[in-house]
């Protein structure tokens, strides 16, 4: 089950946390993966773990022109897209009342207008071939809000619309559109939380601990296969009961 | 390059699975050959292949009937 033999993959965010462990999981089906992200560093160190069937393909997904090149190179270096996996994302933490207009312009461009704009990139391809799948990395904040996080919570709640829009365009040529949406996962994003706040945060997750960026790579390959070609528009939610939608 | 009208009808009939027939130059793509609005960019996508051109999105968007795919590309591709 699951098999992605011959699968072309591009991954955005592939240097961070999820996105590394989800570029692991595709490559370990068979698929081969396209590892994209602004430091190339560390997507060169997950390249040369994964051997075969790996490629750089860095890119910046701040500005139209950025995005468009990425879309352009990843598909000169697979061949073809077969499965985008919009994970890369940015917060920018603040209260409203003292958010600039910078901090909510710059997470809403990476995190939902870069998205849109690779999906839109990689669907003429899919269409053609029949065959499809998207996947965005939103997050429970996306669906229940969270204080300081105006700005993310809106380019994750609209990743999902997104998504559920573009599902509905082009089911019928074999393409689905889904999100994968994280409850608290041990990344550095979450490293940087101190003690008595994972304290007050495990509370509130049923599972009584925090998830691990394996366990929402597992949800993608699963999205990713052709046994869940059945599934479209939907949030897959991996949080530990956190919230139960 | 009356073969153009002929490749066009032939990738309508391919993409849509109408009858040929009914594929006349002034067919209409959605009123009369049932086309929805993604198979319209479909069509539009097997032109550029077929003729080696690019339909920009404003043009595309005029390009209604058998015959505006078929005056659109004599006008368009490589000759």
């Amino acid at each position: 089950m699951f098999d992605l033999t011959g699968k072309k993959a591009l991954v955005t965010g592939a240097s961070g946390g999820i996105g590394a462990q989800i570029a692991r999981a595709l490559h370990a089906q068979g698929a081969t993966v396209a590892l994209s992200g602004t430091r190339v560093a560390p997507l060169e160190a997950l390249a040369a773990e994964l051997g075969e069937r790996a490629l750089v393909v860095p890119g910046n997904l701040a500005d139209a022109a950025g995005t468009e090149q990425l879309a352009k190179d990843a598909e000169a270096a697979l061949g073809q897209i077969d499965i985008l996996v919009n994970n890369a994302g940015l917060t920018r933490d603040q209260l409203a009342l003292r958010m600039k207009d910078d901090d909510w312009q710059s997470v809403l461009d990476v995190n939902l207008t870069a998205a849109f704009r690779l999906s839109r990139a990689v669907l003429r391809g899919m269409m053609k071939r029949r065959w499809g799948r998207i996947i965005g990395i939103t997050s429970i904040v996306g669906v229940t809000g969270n204080p300081g996080q105006a700005n993310y919570a809106a380019s994750k709640a609209g990743m999902i619309g997104m998504s559920k829009s573009l599902a509905a365009e082009v089911a019928s040529r074999g393409i689905t559109v889904n999100c994968v949406a994280p409850g608290f996962i041990t990344t550095a994003m979450t490293d940087a939380l101190n003690s008595e706040q994972k304290d007050k945060l495990l509370t509130a997750i049923p599972s009584g601990r925090m998830g691990e960026p394996g366990e929402i790579a597992a949800g993608v390959v699963y999205l990713a296969s052709d046994e869940a070609a059945y599934v479209t528009g939907q949030t897959l939610h991996i949080n530990g009961g956190m919230a139960m939608i | 390059m009356s073969d153009v009208a002929e490749r066009v009808k032939k990738i309508v009939v391919d993409h849509l699975g109408v009858e040929e027939g009914k594929v006349t130059e002034n067919a209409s793509f959605i009123d009369d050959l049932g086309a929805d609005s993604l198979d319209t960019v479909e069509l539009v996508m097997a032109f550029e292949e077929e003729f080696g051109c690019e339909i920009p999105d404003d043009a595309a968007e005029k390009i209604l009937t058998v015959k505006d795919a078929i005056d659109f590309i004599k006008a368009n591709a490589a000759a």
